[in-house]
C-alpha cells in the first residue's frame, strides 16, 4: 500500500467513524436488538474479500478452499443478519394495523 | 483500470452510501424496514460489482459457499424464536469474523512476502479482532444458549494469567510485524488470539451479555474494517466502521445503564463475590391474593408493567399483552417501563413485547416514563429485580449504587410477581419488596397473569 492510500484509507475510517457516530447516537433503544443484528449483516461485507478469495486468478487451491468457508460463513451472516432483522422490524412495523383494528372492534 | 474495475468501484460507493441511509432509517420504527432494504441493495450491488470486476477463475467454491450460507443462513433468520435473539447475533458475530479472519490467513499465505509494514500491520489486527471475536462469541453464545454455565467462571490469578495471555498475543503481533516470512510467528498470533477470545468471556456472567454483546459486534466490525485495509477497499473500511462504532455505542449506553466502567465488566466477574456485601434489611413481605390483585389493576386509572427477563423465561409475552388489553378496554391506561438492560441484549425486551403484538407506542425508555410512577395507581413487577431495586438509588454501600433504576416505588402501589421469595440473579437483597406499599404475588408468571386476566373479567 502506498502512502497516499493509506492516508486516503485513513480519512475513509476517520470519516465513517464520524457518520456512524452521529446516525446511530439517533436511533431510539426501542430498536437496539434490530440495530445490532443490522450492522452485523453489513459487516458481512467482508464477504466480498471472501469472494476473491475464493475463485479469483493467482491463488492457489488452498486459498479457494480458505475463501470458500468465508463465504460460506460471512454468507450466514448476510443473508441471516437481513432476514431476521426485516422479522423484527415486521413486528414493529405491523403496530398501527393492528391497534386500529382493536379500536375499530 | 479497465472498465468491470470502474463498474466494480461505482457498486462500492453506491453500497457505501446505501448503508449509511440504512442506519439512518434506523432512528424511526417507521422507516427502518426500507433502510433495510436499502441495506439489502446495497449489498446485491457490492456482491454483483465485485463478481464482474475480479477476475474469477473458479466459481465452484464461490457457488457452494453462496448456498451454503444462504440456506443455513435463511434457516436460521426463519427458524429463531425471538427469546434467543442473542445467540443468534452471538453466533452471526463469530461467523462474520470468522470470515475475516479467514481472508486474512489467505491474504497472508499469498501475499506476505510483498506487503508492506502498514498493510502487515492492519492484517495482524484484522485477524487478531476476527480470531478472537469468534471464539469470544461462541463462548457468548453457548452461556446465552445455557450450554456452558453462565456463572463467572473464575479463579485465582485469573487476570494475571489472561494479561500473559495478551502479553504474548501482542509480542507475536511485534514479531509478525518485524519477520512476515516467518509463517509460524503469524499461526501462533491466530491461535493465541483464539485462546484470548475464550479467556475474555469466560469470566462474564450472563446478566453482562449485553455489554459482551455489544463489545463483540465492535471487535467484529472492526475486524472487517481491518480486512478493507489489508484489501485497500474502501467499502469494507466503511461498513466495518459502521459496525464497530454502533457497537462500541452500544457497550457504552449499557455500562452506563448498569453503572459500570467497561474495564469493571471484563475484568470485575460481577456476580460471584457479592455475598458478603448485602444487608439483610429484615422486615415483612406481605402477600396479595390474586382476586385482590386484579381488583386493584381493574379499579386503577394508570397502570405501568415493568417487564424484566423473568417474563421472557416464562414465556409470559403474551399474557402481560392480553391482560394489558382488557385493562385497557376498561378505560385503564397502561404503559409499559422498559430498563435499558432488561433481557440480554440491547433493546431485547422491546423485541419480545413487539412479538406479542404490544404496540410499541406503549412501551416506554426509562428517563421518559419515571416522571410518571408518582401519579400512576399500580406498578406491576413482572421478572424483574435488579432494574427496579431502590438501593441503588438511596443506598450508596450497595453494590449497585448508582445503577440507574425505574422508580417503581414511587407508585401508589407495587405488585410483584415472582417465582418464589429467593432473590434474584445478582444475589442482591432488594428493599422494594419490604416496602408497605408493595404486595406480592407468587408463582409462574405466565399463568399468574393468565389468572389475573380471567379475575379482570370477571370483576
Amino acid at each position: 500500500m502506498n502512502p497516499a492510500v493509506l492516508i486516503a484509507s485513513i480519512y475513509v475510517f476517520a470519516l465513517a467513524a464520524f457518520l456512524g457516530y452521529q446516525v446511530i447516537s439517533r436511533v431510539p433503544p426501542l430498536l437496539h436488538t434490530p440495530l445490532m443484528s443490522a450492522t452485523n449483516a453489513i459487516s458481512g461485507i467482508s464477504l466480498i474479500g471472501s469472494l476473491v478469495l475464493a475463485g479469483a486468478a493467482h491463488y492457489p487451491t488452498f486459498a479457494h478452499i480458505l475463501g470458500f468457508v468465508a463465504v460460506t460463513t460471512a454468507t450466514i451472516n448476510v443473508v441471516g443478519g437481513f432476514g431476521i432483522t426485516d422479522r423484527m422490524l415486521k413486528m414493529f412495523g405491523d403496530r398501527k394495523a393492528k391497534s386500529g383494528k382493536a379500536v375499530a372492534k | 483500470m479497465t472498465l468491470s474495475t470502474y463498474f466494480m468501484e461505482a457498486t462500492y460507493l453506491i453500497a457505501s452510501i446505501l448503508f449509511v441511509f440504512a442506519l439512518k432509517g434506523m432512528s424511526h420504527p417507521e422507516t427502518a424496514r426500507r433502510g433495510m432494504f436499502l441495506a439489502e441493495g446495497g449489498m446485491l450491488a457490492a456482491i454483483i460489482g465485485t463478481l464482474i470486476g475480479v477476475h474469477i477463475v473458479t466459481w465452484t467454491w464461490i457457488i457452494a459457499g453462496l448456498t451454503i450460507g444462504s440456506i443455513i443462513g435463511a434457516w436460521m433468520a426463519i427458524w429463531v424464536p425471538m427469546t434467543a435473539m442473542p445467540q443468534r447475533t452471538a453466533l452471526s458475530h463469530a461467523f462474520g469474523a470468522l470470515a475475516a479472519a479467514l481472508v486474512g490467513v489467505g491474504e497472508f499465505a499469498v501475499k506476505a512476502h510483498e506487503m508492506p509494514g502498514v498493510t502487515r500491520s492492519a492484517l495482524g489486527f484484522e485477524v487478531m479482532l476476527g480470531a478472537l471475536t469468534t471464539t469470544g462469541s461462541l463462548i457468548a453464545a453457548g452461556k446465552l444458549q445455557g450450554v456452558i454455565q453462565g456463572k463467572p467462571v473464575q479463579f485465582k490469578g485469573q487476570n494475571v494469567v489472561n494479561l500473559v495471555v495478551f502479553l504474548a498475543m501482542a509480542t507475536f503481533f511485534v514479531i509478525f510485524l518485524a519477520h512476515p516470512e516467518a509463517a509460524a510467528v503469524f499461526y501462533a498470533l491466530l491461535g493465541i488470539a483464539f485462546v484470548f477470545g475464550v479467556m475474555l468471556v469466560i469470566p462474564i456472567g450472563s446478566a453482562d451479555m449485553p455489554v459482551v454483546m455489544s463489545l463483540l459486534n465492535s471487535y467484529a466490525g472492526l475486524a472487517a474494517a481491518a480486512t478493507g485495509f489489508v484489501l485497500g477497499n474502501n467499502v469494507l473500511i466503511i461498513a466495518g466502521t459502521l459496525d464497530g462504532f454502533s457497537g462500541f455505542i452500544l457497550s457504552v449506553l449499557m455500562c452506563k445503564a448498569m453503572n459500570r466502567s467497561i474495564t469493571n465488566v471484563l475484568f470485575g466477574g460481577f456476580g460471584a463475590v457479592i455475598a458478603e456485601s448485602t444487608s439483610n434489611i429484615g422486615g415483612v413481605m406481605r402477600e396479595i391474593a390474586l382476586d385482590d390483585a386484579a381488583m386493584q389493576l381493574a379499579f386503577a386509572s394508570r397502570v405501568i408493567f415493568v417487564p424484566g427477563y423473568g417474563l421472557a423465561t416464562a414465556q409470559a409475552q403474551h399474557a402481560v399483552r392480553e391482560l394489558a388489553e382488557l385493562l385497557e378496554d376498561r378505560g385503564v391506561t397502561v404503559k409499559y417501563a422498559i430498563h435499558p438492560v432488561a433481557g440480554r441484549m440491547p433493546g431485547h425486551m422491546n423485541v419480545l413485547l413487539a412479538e406479542a403484538n404490544v404496540p410499541y407506542s406503549s412501551l416506554y425508555e426509562m428517563e421518559q416514563i419515571n416522571p410518571e410512577f408518582p401519579s400512576t395507581d399500580v406498578a406491576v413487577v413482572i421478572g424483574a429485580n435488579d432494574v427496579v431495586n431502590p438501593d441503588a438509588r438511596d443506598n450508596p454501600k450497595s453494590l449497585i449504587a448508582g445503577m440507574p433504576i425505574l422508580e417503581v416505588d414511587r407508585a401508589k402501589s407495587v405488585i410483584v410477581l415472582k417465582r418464589g421469595q429467593g432473590r434474584g440473579f445478582s444475589g442482591l437483597e432488594n428493599p422494594l419488596f419490604f416496602k408497605s406499599c408493595t404486595s406480592m404475588l407468587y408463582g409462574d408468571a405466565k399463568s399468574t397473569l393468565a389468572h389475573l386476566a380471567q379475575a379482570v373479567q370477571h370483576v
